[in-house]
C-alpha cells in the first residue's frame, strides 16, 4: 500500500476508475521545483552570456583571441566587438546571484529525486525501459509513432514509452551531471580544489563552451517535452503532474 | 482519516520539523565558523551563504592552478578603467616613486610602504589564470609580495577576520577573509610577465587573489585595513561590489 502511494501503477494495472493516482507527491513536487529553477537558470544564464557572447576552446579566451564561434547578438559590455552600435544594460550582478541560488535548489531537489527514485522503485518501474521495450520492433514502432505525431493512446497516460524513458534517463543521468560539472569547472575556487576536473574538459573556456551546448540540449528537451504534453492533452497531463490524478476518460480522442 | 494518510501526515510533519531544525543548526554552525558572507542579507543570501560556506570548507588550503610560460596569453586583456584623476597622473609622472601603501587597522605596528620598499621584500612569481565574471580570461605571470608577508610585518592581531583594500579610485574597494589574505598565492602584485605592472592592468600595485574572479583583484591599491567587522565599511556589505549588485564572494 505504501508502495502504491509512491509509485505510479504500471501499464498492466490501468484502474477502472476515471480518476486515479498517476504521479507520486514527491515526483510532482520535485518536478515543479526543478521546472521553476530551470527557468531561472535559463534566463539568468542568457543574461550572463550577453556580457560576452563569444565562445572559446582551451583555458583562456578574450577579445584578442580567435573565438570558436560567436552568438550574433548585441552585448552588455562595450568592449566586446559585436557589430551592433549599442550596448545592452548590465544584468550580471543579480543574474549571477540568482543563477547560483537556483543551481543549489535544482541540485538539492535533483539529489532528493534521484535518491527517491532508487529506493522507491520509480527508477526501475517507470524510467528504466523493460526488456520488451528494448526490442527493435517496439523501439522502431515508438519512433514511427513520434514521427507521425500520433496522439498517444490511453494506456500511455499510465506509463512512459521507451523513447520517453530514454530521454528522461539521458536528462537525469547525463545532461544534468554534465551541466553541474561544467558549471563548477568555471569556478576558480573549485578549479583550485579539483584541477583535473577542469583539465579533463580541456580548460575553463572549454568548460564554458560545453556548459552552453548542454544548455541548448536541455532547452531542446524542454521544448519537445512541452510539445508532447500539448499533443497528449495539455489539461490532462498538466492536471496529472499538479494533482497527481489523471482523468482517463475525459480526454479521449 | 485512514491509517495511510495519518502515517503520511506524521512522516511529513517529522520530516518538516527535522528540516527546519537542521537548517537552524546549520545556520548556527556556519555563523560560529565565519561562513556567512557579509552580503548574506536579502533574497540571494541563502545561495551566497551556500556558495561561500561550501567553497571555504573545500578550499581553505587549496592552491590555484599554475601554468607553464608557454601558456601566457599574449597580449593580456583588461577592461578599460575610468579616468584616473589628477592625483594618479601626478604620481605617474614621478614614475610612482611617491606611491604609498598604508597598512592599518588591527595591526600591532601599522606601517606605510613605498613601491621600492615593497620590491625589496621577498617576492613570489606565479603564472595563473584570471577570469572575469563576464566570461573572458587570460593567463599571465604575476610577481609581488605575498599579502601574508606584509601582514606579518605589521603584526596582525589574532582577532582579525578580514583585510579591506582600497584603490586610488574612490569607488573601488573590496575585502577578503583571512583564508584568502594569508593564502600563499595572494599577492600585492607590482610586476607582470617580467616587467612593471602596466597602468591599464592595475599598475603600480594590484591585489591579486587567484582563487577569485577578476573583480576581487582591485587595481591601484593605496591602503589596507585589517578588521574583524565589515559592517564599518561603506554600506556594510563587505565591498563596493554588493553595493553595485555583485556578490562579495567571487570564488565562483
Amino acid at each position: 500500500m505504501a508502495d502504491a502511494a509512491w509509485a505510479a501503477p504500471s501499464t498492466a494495472a490501468v484502474p477502472a476508475r476515471t480518476v486515479a493516482s498517476r504521479h507520486s507527491a514527491l515526483v510532482r513536487v520535485t518536478h515543479w521545483i526543478t521546472a521553476l529553477a530551470f527557468v531561472a537558470l535559463l534566463v539568468t544564464g542568457i543574461e550572463i552570456l550577453i556580457s560576452h557572447p563569444r565562445f572559446y576552446w582551451g583555458e583562456t579566451g578574450n577579445i584578442h583571441t580567435t573565438p570558436l564561434f560567436k552568438i550574433p547578438i548585441p552585448a552588455s559590455r562595450a568592449t566586446v566587438p559585436t557589430g551592433y552600435g549599442y550596448v545592452l544594460p548590465d544584468q550580471n550582478g543579480w543574474s549571477r546571484y540568482l543563477h547560483f541560488q537556483s543551481a543549489w535548489v535544482i541540485v538539492i531537489t535533483g539529489l532528493l529525486y534521484v535518491i527517491f527514485s532508487f529506493f522507491s522503485g520509480h527508477l526501475r518501474k517507470n524510467l528504466l525501459p523493460n526488456r520488451a521495450d528494448l526490442s527493435w520492433r517496439t523501439f522502431s514502432a515508438s519512433i514511427a509513432n513520434h514521427l507521425r505525431f500520433k496522439r498517444p493512446g490511453e494506456e500511455e497516460a499510465w506509463s512512459y514509452n521507451v523513447l520517453q524513458r530514454l530521454s528522461y534517463l539521458a536528462v537525469i543521468f547525463v545532461l544534468f551531471p554534465l551541466i553541474i560539472w561544467t558549471g563548477l569547472a568555471m569556478s576558480p575556487a573549485i578549479a583550485s580544489v579539483f584541477p583535473s576536473a577542469v583539465s579533463v574538459l580541456g580548460g575553463q573556456q572549454s568548460a564554458r563552451t560545453i556548459h552552453f551546448f548542454v544548455t541548448v540540449l536541455l532547452f531542446l528537451f524542454l521544448l519537445v517535452h512541452i510539445m508532447m504534453i500539448c499533443l497528449a492533452g495539455f489539461r490532462n497531463r498538466m492536471g496529472a503532474m499538479i494533482t497527481g490524478h489523471s482523468a482517463t476518460n475525459k480526454e479521449r480522442v | 482519516m485512514s491509517d495511510l494518510s495519518r502515517r503520511k501526515l506524521i512522516t511529513t510533519g517529522i520530516a518538516a520539523a527535522a528540516g527546519v531544525s537542521g537548517l537552524a543548526v546549520a545556520g548556527g554552525l556556519a555563523k560560529r565558523h565565519g561562513l556567512i558572507p557579509p552580503d548574506a542579507s536579502g533574497p540571494y543570501g541563502p545561495g551566497e551563504t551556500l556558495n561561500y560556506a561550501a567553497q571555504r570548507i573545500l578550499n581553505k588550503y587549496s592552491m590555484a592552478r599554475e601554468f607553464s610560460p608557454s601558456q601566457i596569453s599574449n597580449p593580456p586583456f583588461a577592461n578599460e578603467v575610468a579616468p584616473l584623476g589628477d592625483d594618479f597622473q601626478r604620481l605617474q609622472q614621478g614614475r610612482f616613486a611617491d606611491w604609498r601603501l598604508a597598512v592599518d587597522g588591527m595591526a600591532a605596528h601599522p606601517a606605510t610602504f613605498s613601491l621600492a620598499d615593497l620590491k625589496s621584500h621577498p617576492s613570489r612569481s606565479q603564472i595563473t589564470h584570471l577570469a572575469c565574471e563576464e566570461g573572458w580570461s587570460y593567463i599571465a605571470q604575476w610577481t609581488g609580495v605575498p599579502l601574508s608577508h606584509v601582514l606579518d610585518i605589521v603584526g596582525v592581531l589574532p582577532q582579525a577576520k578580514y583585510v579591506v583594500y582600497f584603490s586610488i579610485q574612490k569607488d573601488w574597494w573590496d575585502s577578503i577573509d583571512m583564508a584568502d589574505a594569508l593564502h600563499p598565492q595572494t599577492l600585492i602584485a607590482h610586476s607582470m610577465n617580467g616587467a612593471d605592472l602596466p597602468v591599464g592592468l592595475g599598475g603600480p600595485l594590484r591585489m591579486r587573489v587567484p582563487r577569485q574572479l577578476g573583480y576581487k583583484n582591485v587595481k591601484y591599491i593605496t591602503r589596507l585595513t585589517v578588521t574583524d567587522d565589515l559592517r564599518r565599511f561603506g554600506k556594510g556589505l563587505g565591498s563596493a561590489s554588493p553595493e553595485g549588485g555583485y556578490a562579495w564572494y567571487a570564488g565562483i
